[in-house]
């Protein structure tokens, strides 16, 4: 469970954060919605412990993000940001064996080898393992960076936009993995989406973002809903019953 | 499936090869030179003064240079910086310089530990520098960073016109491995203590390679690795630049060779960064040694040569990558 209580953060002279108060059930995927500059990367990033906070306090499976250990944390939560403009030249395997330096410090043992194909697997990635992160596709990159989280074994796993540079085909592969990541292996996911439909398919909790503040949080059935995403996105919504369930139309 | 390691083995039959490349090398570094070692009466002395201190300053220099180019390569994620472009190696001639102008009877070890301060304080501005401007990944590092140590060495120049001591500024700071003699070059074991070091925290240098997100993400203390990394490259190049003088490019291009053909791991990579940063040491050194001979030409000039050439195919070819 993710707790935050009373969280403030100035960012810059416009824009704050806060007060947000809200707790992020264990298991599941849960998604950070809500129009652009609204705070989602930024509380995503302040729970993973990249940035501090002005006041209030975040837990993360009962551990205080602010005071625990580094390393420590980086055996309870991963995070992983919008990709970074540096590609180093590291093969897919060696990448995705970086997440296990919490655990075994670069001295990657059998288990660690054994969680890394796992984490290889689960992202089909097994023919790409040998190639190096700059003959990848920024998608194929992506996922490359999902497995290094996912073989960073924690409970909770934040994504931060995890489907940009994805196409349609690669977004929902993606969707999917992390659905199944969740079931499967029991994670608790915090994702910020920015396409609404995702969130409402995939996601097992919806927590909406406007101007720094939690407005809204529920279940997809009670998010998906003309009046509410009118309101958090502020443009006209209107949610009709697709083949797949609900689906938001905004054009 | 995939249960095939595919971590790069650290030694194989090509790490082979090229050890015995590099000794090649140095054994024809070793008996290259104008004096007569067998045939004179004083020739094996004469060997031991000269010849083996010097092909073990070109081991310790070539390795330790290549290896501060590929730690400053990774904490700044930039391919093009190194401590010649970034100001470090001027900064420890501005150390040295002072030491030469308050303390001119000052012992090497004390001029040397002054450069290495500056080599510091130089490299920790200019980290500070690149935290401030967001374009990490463009040419901008290395001009900034080449500005700067033209700053610092213009500075350098004007002290030491005033103090008179240009020429044995020029004669410290030029690369060159000629004066390398027993009882003179000895400090320069230091720098392989670095090298261990580098060795030893090598993970660690390839986590930060990847960000302060990601770094700070799997545990590491990110500030640590970088005063760590900022320290160990002082120190190789203040021991280098007193003992040796400018190595230029060197820390460019073997970095960026061995990772063209073998990646980023730095673990992995480490005994090819060295091998390669000697093996070219001590081919710019024998160039030196003999197409001029009984003269010699500073290493440091013929480096220049090459290194610029290969910095510049470098620019092309990141140009065409897009």
């Amino acid at each position: 469970m993710i707790t935050l209580n009373d969280v403030h953060k100035k960012y810059s002279s416009t824009v704050a954060i806060g007060p947000v108060t809200l707790q992020i059930p264990t298991g599941g995927i849960t998604a950070l919605v809500g129009p652009n500059g609204a705070g989602k990367s930024t509380m995503l990033t302040m729970v993973g412990r990249l940035l501090g906070i002005d006041s209030g306090t975040i837990e993360v499976a009962g551990y205080d993000v602010a005071t625990t250990n580094s390393k420590d944390l980086a055996k309870i939560v991963s995070i992983l940001r919008q990709e970074n403009h540096f590609v180093t030249r590291l093969t897919v395997r060696q990448l995705v064996g970086f997440g296990r330096y919490p655990h075994s410090k670069g001295r990657l043992t059998k288990d660690d080898e054994a969680i890394i194909s796992r984490s290889i697997d689960f992202l089909d990635l097994g023919e790409l393992e040998g190639r190096y992160l700059d003959e990848l596709s920024g998608g194929q990159r992506q996922r490359a960076y999902v497995a290094m989280v996912l073989a960073q074994d924690t409970d909770t796993v934040l994504l931060d936009e995890p489907l940009n540079n994805l196409d349609m085909k690669h977004s929902v592969v993606m969707m999917s993995h992390l659905k199944r990541a969740a079931e499967e292996l029991n994670r608790t996911i915090v994702i910020v989406l920015h396409d609404i439909n995702f969130a409402g398919h995939y996601a097992d909790y919806i927590c909406a973002m406007k101007n720094g503040q939690v407005v809204e949080f529920g279940t997809p059935e009670r998010i998906m809903n003309d009046e509410i995403l009118t309101n958090v996105f502020e443009t006209p919504i209107s949610v009709i019953d697709g083949p797949k369930g609900p689906l938001a139309v905004y054009y | 499936m995939t249960t095939i390691a595919h971590k790069g083995k650290l030694f194989d039959y090509k790490l082979g090869l090229g050890v015995l490349g590099v000794l090649v090398l140095l054994a024809f570094s070793l008996f290259t030179g104008v004096y007569d070692i067998f045939g004179a009466e004083d020739g094996a002395e004469m060997f031991a003064v000269t010849r083996i201190p010097r092909t073990i300053a070109l081991v310790l220099a070539g390795a330790a240079m290549s290896m501060s180019g590929l730690v400053m390569q990774l904490l700044t994620q930039n391919r093009f910086v190194e401590p010649t472009t970034t100001g470090t190696t001027e900064w420890a001639g501005l150390g040295l310089l002072v030491m030469l102008v308050l303390f001119p009877q000052a012992s090497i070890l004390s001029k040397m530990a002054v450069a290495i301060l500056f080599a510091f304080i130089g490299t920790m501005l200019f980290f500070l520098f690149l935290r401030r401007v967001s374009l990490k990944a463009s040419l901008t590092v290395p001009i900034v960073g080449i500005m700067l140590g033209s700053v610092v060495g213009a500075f350098s120049t004007f002290l030491a016109l005033t103090t008179d001591k240009l020429q044995s500024l020029g004669i410290w700071l030029a690369g060159s491995f000629t004066a390398v003699i027993r009882g003179q070059y000895e400090v320069l074991w230091i720098v392989a203590a670095v090298c261990v070091a580098v060795f030893i925290v090598a993970d660690r240098f390839t986590v930060a390679g990847l960000g302060e997100e990601i770094a700070t993400n799997v545990g590491l203390n990110y500030r640590n690795v970088m005063l760590l990394g900022t320290a160990l490259i002082a120190i190789a190049t203040g021991v280098v630049t007193v003992v040796i003088g400018n190595l230029p490019f060197l820390g460019l291009i073997v970095p960026n060779i061995v990772s063209m053909l073998r990646g980023d791991d730095l673990r992995s990579n480490l005994p090819w960064v060295c091998l390669l940063g000697i093996a070219i040491t001590t081919v710019c050194d024998l160039i030196g040694r003999t197409i001029i001979s009984p003269f010699e030409i500073p290493v440091s000039l013929i480096l220049g040569v090459i290194g610029a050439v290969v910095f510049i195919v470098l620019l092309l070819r990141q140009r065409a990558r897009g």
